[in-house]
């Protein structure tokens, strides 16, 4: 479909649902084609090609009662089906007084969402890129197997129109590619992962994609279970970024409204060491979550929320805005047209600091270099903030990396953990853990880590 | 309830053969959905949902090439079998004769949730936050949820299967949060299955209460221990131990690429013998049931752990293909825009000889950990890691004070080895298991189960 046609349907959805007997309307359209490559020992193992499309309606009735519905089907009869079941599906909600489509809509221009070199790339050479992720992993001295090798990229174009005039456009496009190898054999075979993403397949490295997973599996062969410990931990940038994408989500307006997030009460506290400073950013044009206007319309923008060690501000929407007596940040966010716009992060982004990660490692003097956590969103409360998760890397001995371990547990609690950041690495990057965040490693200054 | 018939399928998968492969499928969905909550005591976001559309797989030596489609009409599946079959570089193919199929009825509907009215729906939850709110005076918030759901599901390959099945699914959450100065707890239950409205009409509430119970408990909770202990794993959701630390090695796709601490262990004793275990997409009205798999192979139960002994891996029709096996039925798939991988269905350890009271009795000091807010596993090493969201402490034979922000730490191969004792009392929850970026509805089960010993991380001493 073009653009034209999208924001057609997205127009249609809203006179639809008008027509019901709403008193306004959104009308959300989204059209896409991915595709996706696996490679495994040389060969491709699969091979996808795929379009989708379909439409999202929120229809409000009196007294802020809302209802979305979402659909397939584009044509004009599909569009209006489509329309008149999120308008009655509105009648069972409960009226909310701060519910609505936002007072001011708007785009904000945003570089290079959309490559043009995205469209030079044939299948063949996708398949090529994600085999030498493979045999860059494979090189790799000590790896034995490469798990997975896999490419992907996904096109879309996306419009939104609501009843208070506005109706806009973009196309974004995107490209990942990630690999999962092993190292070791047996009880002591270990994992490793290496990512990269960029707006086309040519920004991406993909020798240095392989050559990540590779590494940092043989980094870990050997690692045993260590002895508990209170010590300076440092973590790595997957590891950082994973931490930050559960923060992030702790500052939604909503989680603080409805009295289930640990930062309610604390906007202008101190929460974090000032030398860390987060920040969301919808417009950093290399961001993967990157947009003129957010899941509701409202331009696009840049907000603080940790920076000078204090909690500047939280992430907003049009309902949370009115019901805390805010503006809006612009962070409506919709996973896909099946669900209705609800408060989320758009790009995470941690401002970097000073120094190379060897020099970080170094000034841990004795500790863990953390490469990986499991169980984050399982194993932090997110009320009140304490954590224990699992967790394997390598013991800091004398400033330099050592012995590999495996099977402990990390724990604290959040603001305890900010407060405790001795230290921002120089070298951030985009991962997509936590969300889209850009992270460097950081230094917590202490942490108690449990093992045998 | 045909939406594609046979003969339109014939011409898809003619299309998708027509440069060859050694087998072609289509796969073709209708989706209905509606959910809705009630949060901060108000009933929000209902959300309705239709969607259509197909898939279509074509499968040459080791290679699968798909594409998929939103809507079913024809030149939008054709177009979608010929970009698949530009992957493949032969001579046509073409696919055996096709009749039409109706879905196997071996999971009863007795009323269908579509034909309950909404606002029964919404009352339904006003009723389960009252329950919630009248548990304690403590109870600071409470988030209910209800969805249901229908998938129809159509199957068409060009061994000339033609597959169908009809599925609904209901399922009650709650969330619960209790405070008390400071402090701040959090309790969820859920109440789920591959059945209609009758799932929900008795007694409802009880999934809000046991959420706000297990909130309000844990207020008393003192720091979780840590060091090597004895546990004693609850009956129920107790179960995602077993799914996440055994069950996903045992799915063929990782065995088959060696990244399973399980491969080459089949006949091999893994566990005491008492041990029996299965995965079964059979079980009538189970949450992880349907009629058929995802690749049309009707579902059955299978015995993964028979008296100790690993007995099978859980197969799809790819990786049972290359083992010269038959499918097990557990090719799933999240819906129409993916293609499907080996899953598990409703994995469960069956029931014991031991009583519950067994189980504690003679634990000098250990843990009970009852409820899980999630798990992983790296299925390569087995590893694994659980956080706990209840749990109690064990003194003397005695289950005694609630303790929080515990962790189990382990691996799969040593914890099934480790297991003393199994009571008898058998119960399946409702999970969501991810799994290469699809989520599918997961039964996971047990009776109590008492491990000998396993790290426990805590923030106490």
């Amino acid at each position: 479909m073009t653009d034209g046609e999208l924001e057609a349907a997205a127009r249609r959805a809203v006179e639809a649902a008008l027509a019901a007997g709403a008193s306004d309307a959104e009308g959300f359209t989204e059209s896409g084609v991915s595709r996706n490559v696996h490679v495994y020992d040389g060969e491709v193992e699969s091979l996808s090609d795929a379009g989708g499309r379909g439409v999202g309606v929120r229809a409000f009735a009196e007294g802020g009662r809302s209802g979305y519905a979402y659909g397939t089907d584009l044509s004009e009869d599909g569009v209006t089906r489509v329309a008149r079941a999120a308008y009655e599906s509105a009648a069972v909600a409960d009226e909310d007084e701060f519910d609505g489509l936002p007072e001011e809509s708007g785009a904000t221009e945003v570089a290079g969402l959309r490559s043009a070199a995205f469209d030079d790339w044939s299948t063949e050479q996708k398949v090529e890129l994600a085999l030498e992720v493979e045999r860059a992993a494979r090189a790799v001295e000590g790896v034995t197997q490469v798990e997975n090798a896999v490419y992907s990229d996904a096109e879309a174009t996306v419009a939104l129109a609501n009843s208070r005039g506005f109706q806009s456009g973009y196309a974004v496009t995107g490209a990942w590619s990630y690999a999962s190898a092993f190292a070791g054999e047996g009880s002591d075979l270990m994992t490793g992962l290496g990512v990269g993403l960029a707006r086309d397949p040519g920004r991406l490295d993909a020798e240095a994609i392989g050559r990540e997973a590779g590494e940092r599996a043989r980094s870990l062969v050997g690692a045993r279970q260590p002895a508990s410990r209170r010590c300076p931990v440092v973590l790595d940038a997957f590891v950082a970024a994973s931490f930050v994408g559960f923060i992030g989500g702790m500052l939604s307006a909503d989680a603080v409204q409805r009295g289930r997030s640990l930062f309610a009460d604390r906007e202008g506290d101190e929460v974090a060491d000032p030398a860390l400073a987060i920040a969301d950013d919808a417009t950093d044009p290399d961001g993967p979550s990157s947009s003129p206007f957010d899941g509701e319309g409202s331009a696009t923008r840049r907000t603080a929320l940790i920076e000078g060690g204090r909690l500047q501000s939280f992430l907003f929407d049009t309902r949370t805005a009115r019901k805390g007596e805010r503006a809006t940040t612009a962070n409506a966010s919709r996973g896909s047209y099946r669900s209705p716009p609800s408060v989320g992060t758009s790009n995470l982004v941690v401002e970097p600091g000073e120094g190379t990660l060897e020099e970080l490692v170094a000034r841990a003097g004795d500790g863990l270099y953390v490469t990986d956590v499991a169980g984050l969103h399982s194993g932090v409360n997110p009320v009140s903030g304490t954590f224990s998760v699992g967790a394997s890397g390598r013991l800091i001995e004398n400033g330099e990396l050592g012995q590999p371990v495996r099977e402990l547990t990390i724990a604290s609690d959040l603001v305890s953990m900010l407060r405790a950041v001795d230290g921002v690495g120089a070298e951030a990057r985009w991962v997509p853990f936590g969300g889209s965040v850009k992270a460097p490693p950081v230094l917590i200054g202490t942490m108690s880590v449990s093992g045998s | 309830m045909t939406f594609v018939d046979p003969e339109l399928a014939g011409r898809v998968l003619e299309a998708a053969l027509q440069r060859g492969g050694d087998l072609a499928e289509l796969y073709a969905e209708s989706r209905e959905g509606f959910r809705l909550s009630l949060d901060d005591s108000k009933v929000e976001r209902p959300v309705a949902g239709l969607e259509l559309g197909a898939c279509v797989r074509v499968v040459e030596g080791e290679a699968s090439y798909y594409g998929y489609v939103d809507g079913l009409a024809e030149p939008d599946l054709l177009r979608a079998a010929g970009s698949v079959a530009e992957a493949v570089r032969g001579e046509a193919e073409h696919p055996a004769a096709l009749s039409a199929a109706e879905p196997r009825d071996v999971h009863p509907i007795a009323k269908r949730p579509q034909e309950v009215d909404a606002s029964t729906k919404a009352d339904l939850l006003r009723a389960l936050d009252e329950r919630a709110r009248a548990a304690g005076d403590e109870v600071a918030q409470a988030r209910v949820g209800y969805a249901e759901g229908r998938r129809r599901v159509q199957v068409f390959n060009s061994d000339g299967l033609a597959a169908a099945d009809d599925r609904t699914r209901v399922r009650l959450s709650a969330q619960v949060v209790a405070r008390r100065d400071g402090r701040v707890e959090t309790g969820t239950d859920t109440r789920g299955g591959h059945a209609g409205w009758e799932l929900i009409e008795t007694d409802p509430e009880q999934v809000a209460e046991a959420a706000a119970r297990k909130a309000l408990t844990m207020l008393d909770a003192v720091d979780a221990p840590t060091g090597r202990l004895p546990v004693v794993v609850g009956n129920g959701f107790g179960g995602v131990l077993l799914h996440e630390a055994v069950g996903h090695g045992l799915e063929a796709d990782a065995v088959q690429k060696r990244a399973s601490v399980y491969a080459g262990k089949l006949g091999e004793q893994v566990a005491e013998p008492f041990v029996t275990a299965y995965d079964d997409g059979l079980k009538t009205g189970e949450w992880g049931s349907d009629g058929i798999d995802d690749e049309g192979t009707p579902t059955r139960r299978t015995t993964v752990i028979e008296n100790g002994q690993l007995t099978a891996y859980l197969y799809d029709l790819l990786r049972a293909r290359k083992d010269g096996v038959e499918s097990t039925g557990n090719g799933r798939r999240e819906s129409f825009r993916y293609v499907p991988v080996p899953r598990m269905t409703n994995t469960y350890f069956a029931p014991g000889q031991a009583s519950r009271e067994d189980l504690f009795a003679g634990v000098e000091r250990g843990l009970y950990a009852v409820s899980f807010g999630g798990g992983q596993v790296e299925p390569a090493t087995g590893d694994f890691v659980f956080g706990v969201s209840e749990a109690y402490l064990i003194e003397n034979g005695e289950v005694t004070a609630p303790v929080r922000g515990a962790t189990l730490v382990g691996n799969g191969l040593e914890a099934l080895a480790a297991i003393d004792a199994i009571a008898g009392d058998l119960d399946i929850a409702t999970g969501y298991c991810g799994k290469a970026g699809q989520s599918v509805p997961a039964g996971v089960g047990q009776p109590h189960v008492r491990i000998r010993q396993l790290t426990v991380g805590g923030t106490g001493e």
